[in-house]
């Protein structure tokens, strides 16, 4: 994992253009099918990634879609001052910022956790069993676990409720409540994906010597101790990795899950940017309004990667690019 | 594992860490298992006695009436033709960007990679995908939910690594025996990077087949969306008393049973996909990551 981002790999100087063009061409026929092949793909790139990167423009534009990007009138930063002076800004800046820390907070650990615990099992069977059911709601679509959490925890015969009131507890509307939102979309995060999770540390853990942890039961290492001084370790650099790139998506902290659990009753905790610039673009039709709400956002997610980055760096651990 | 004289605290350790891994593997399963149960269940047993967990008299009911209402049924079969098409489109477009990229000597290489890379950390957003959707003719058809997609920057590095550590040797040899370097990829680089493709098809399609927002977005015409879609305004819209679309005019509330069931073809169908890609994909994934 840490280093599939990561791409030395430079054309040798063997190969490398060199001082004449009769070198260069000879090159780009020798690779002719490849670079055939590589044709389709970098159109995609082109066409389907940077493109929309060039729709940004629009951002700082009163995009008319009859007049398109290059007719439509400058405006400079008009929609960003209009974003900074919304009332409704620093709401979404807040239940964007506090979904993302929770995640980071609640999630992020958790199949860390998970897979040192299971890491500890030595009975095969025991572990094998645990690993294929907890990798079960991966393969979940988010309408499926919005869909399951509405159903269990309705209170019109939920059956999350029906066992409360079963046990003389009173009934818990947690679906049209605002404090409940947040922890419910942490638990169905947590509930999705921590199995799925634990792959890759299962597998950097898999590579730790075993010979480590019988020289330290030698020394009279606690399990506990070997854990904090040979399992960790053996998994840092992978943490960081995944830190790295989870700060990338900082503040789109699952906008498909979100989108399906906001509804009227819980806006005032649940609209982020992310839904945000659903309705007022694609509902309310301001298209260079919510661009620029949309790449504010991506500016900062941006910013919290190559900052990230830089620190992982200076730790002395390989960054991400 | 070696020394068996264990400590007091090694032990209880040991039983609390089984429990525990036990509660949670049982968290993530009870749930389907309701259900799945509640589906098979008659709608009269499930409103009387809520906690079904084995329905006394199973029934089918709430099959037949999701297979006999055409639009479910009708869904689903979009949702499978949507899923291999689109699952088809990633596997091809991925591998034939991906084997050229592998190539170490190929002059541009390290460019392309980067502005790979790019894509991953910075994207243009809502707004702009959807108007280069429309521009583009593709609204309200399959196509938008085919090409945007085609290909994964993560996935593409993952086949890329994995092509780098064959072997160089039996490329030289092919060449050689005058194959081009794309018989190469078909006849060579492919049927040796098996578990990889496995993985990387397991990864699209529970992708494809999961995914509902692009169609909500893109495609109006609701005979064309996939169950995903119909999920959503079937189990979710209705329990959090919206007012149901537009496209739900006629659409009489379905019983909580037929909730269930719809929760169910929704999502055994991709779970089914999994034992037989099991083996491959812990490989697969992890092979590909070994070097970059």
């Amino acid at each position: 994992m840490n280093k599939q981002l990561h791409m030395k790999a430079r054309p040798t100087s063997t190969e490398q253009g060199g001082r004449n063009g009769s070198r260069f061409l000879k090159t780009l026929i020798r690779d002719k099918w490849l670079y055939l092949m590589l044709f389709p793909g970098v159109f995609y790139f082109l066409l389907f990634k940077y493109g929309p990167m060039y729709g940004l423009i629009i951002a700082f534009q009163n995009f008319q879609p009859v007049l398109g990007v290059s007719g439509s009138e400058f405006v400079g930063f008009r929609h960003f001052t209009r974003l900074f002076t919304e009332p409704m800004f620093w709401t979404l800046f807040r239940n964007t910022l506090i979904l993302a820390v929770y995640n980071i907070v609640f999630f992020f650990p958790a199949p860390i956790l998970l897979a040192l615990l299971l890491n500890e099992v030595r009975m095969k069977f025991f572990k094998n069993t645990v690993q294929m059911l907890i990798y079960i709601p991966h393969f979940i679509s988010w309408p499926v676990v919005v869909g399951l959490c509405y159903v269990l925890f309705t209170i019109n015969g939920g059956i999350v409720n029906e066992i409360i009131i079963g046990l003389g507890g009173n009934e818990l509307n947690v679906l049209m409540n605002e404090s409940a939102f947040r922890p419910m979309i942490v638990a169905q995060q947590i509930w999705k994906e921590v199995g799925w999770g634990t792959i890759i540390f299962l597998a950097a853990l898999a590579g730790v010597n075993v010979e480590l942890y019988e020289s330290a039961r030698m020394d009279g290492a606690s399990r506990w101790r070997q854990m904090y001084h040979i399992t960790l370790p053996a998994i840092r650099s992978t943490i960081i990795i995944l830190f790295i790139l989870r700060l990338g998506s900082f503040m789109d902290s699952g906008f498909e899950q979100i989108f399906l659990m906001v509804n009227a009753l819980n806006r005032n905790v649940g609209e982020v940017f992310d839904t945000y610039v659903y309705s007022v673009g694609l509902i309310g039709g301001q298209f260079s309004y919510s661009t620029a709400v949309g790449l504010f956002k991506s500016i900062i997610g941006l910013l919290l990667v190559v900052a990230a980055n830089r620190l992982a760096k200076l730790w002395d651990e390989e960054g991400v690019y | 594992m070696g020394a068996r004289h264990q400590t007091w605290g090694s032990r209880t350790f040991d039983i609390f860490n089984h429990l525990f891994l036990s509660i949670i593997a049982l968290l993530m399963l009870l749930p389907l298992l309701y259900v799945i149960a509640g589906s098979f269940a008659s709608d009269a047993e499930l409103s009387v006695k809520q906690i079904v967990l084995i329905p006394t008299e199973p029934t089918l009911d709430s099959y037949r009436y999701i297979l006999s209402s055409g639009i479910i049924f009708r869904s689903l079969l979009n949702s499978i033709f949507i899923t291999v098409i689109a699952t088809a489109i990633n596997m091809l477009s991925t591998a034939i960007m991906a084997y050229p990229l592998s190539r170490v000597t190929l002059m541009g290489r390290g460019w392309i990679m980067k502005m790979v890379v790019f894509t991953l950390l910075f994207q243009g957003g809502l707004i702009p995908n959807y108007l280069l959707v429309r521009e583009l003719g593709l609204l309200d058809s399959y196509w938008s939910l085919w090409l945007p997609g085609a290909i994964a920057a993560f996935n593409l590095i993952l086949l890329k690594n994995f092509f780098q550590q064959l072997p160089d040797g039996i490329e030289e040899a092919a060449k050689i025996d005058g194959c081009n370097d794309m018989q190469i990829l078909i006849r060579i680089a492919l049927p040796l990077s098996m578990p990889s493709i496995a993985a990387l098809t397991l990864f699209y399609a529970v992708g494809n087949w999961n995914s509902y927002f692009p169609a909500l977005m893109y495609i109006g015409d609701s005979l064309k969306w996939p169950i995903q879609v119909w999920l959503r305004q079937i189990v979710i819209l209705s329990q959090a008393g919206f007012d149901v679309n537009a496209n739900m005019e006629d659409y009489v509330q379905p019983p909580e049973t037929t909730k269930l069931a719809v929760i169910c073809v929704a999502t055994i169908p991709i779970l089914m996909v999994y034992p037989f890609l099991q083996k491959y994909f812990a490989k697969g994934m992890l092979l590909g990551s070994v070097k970059g």
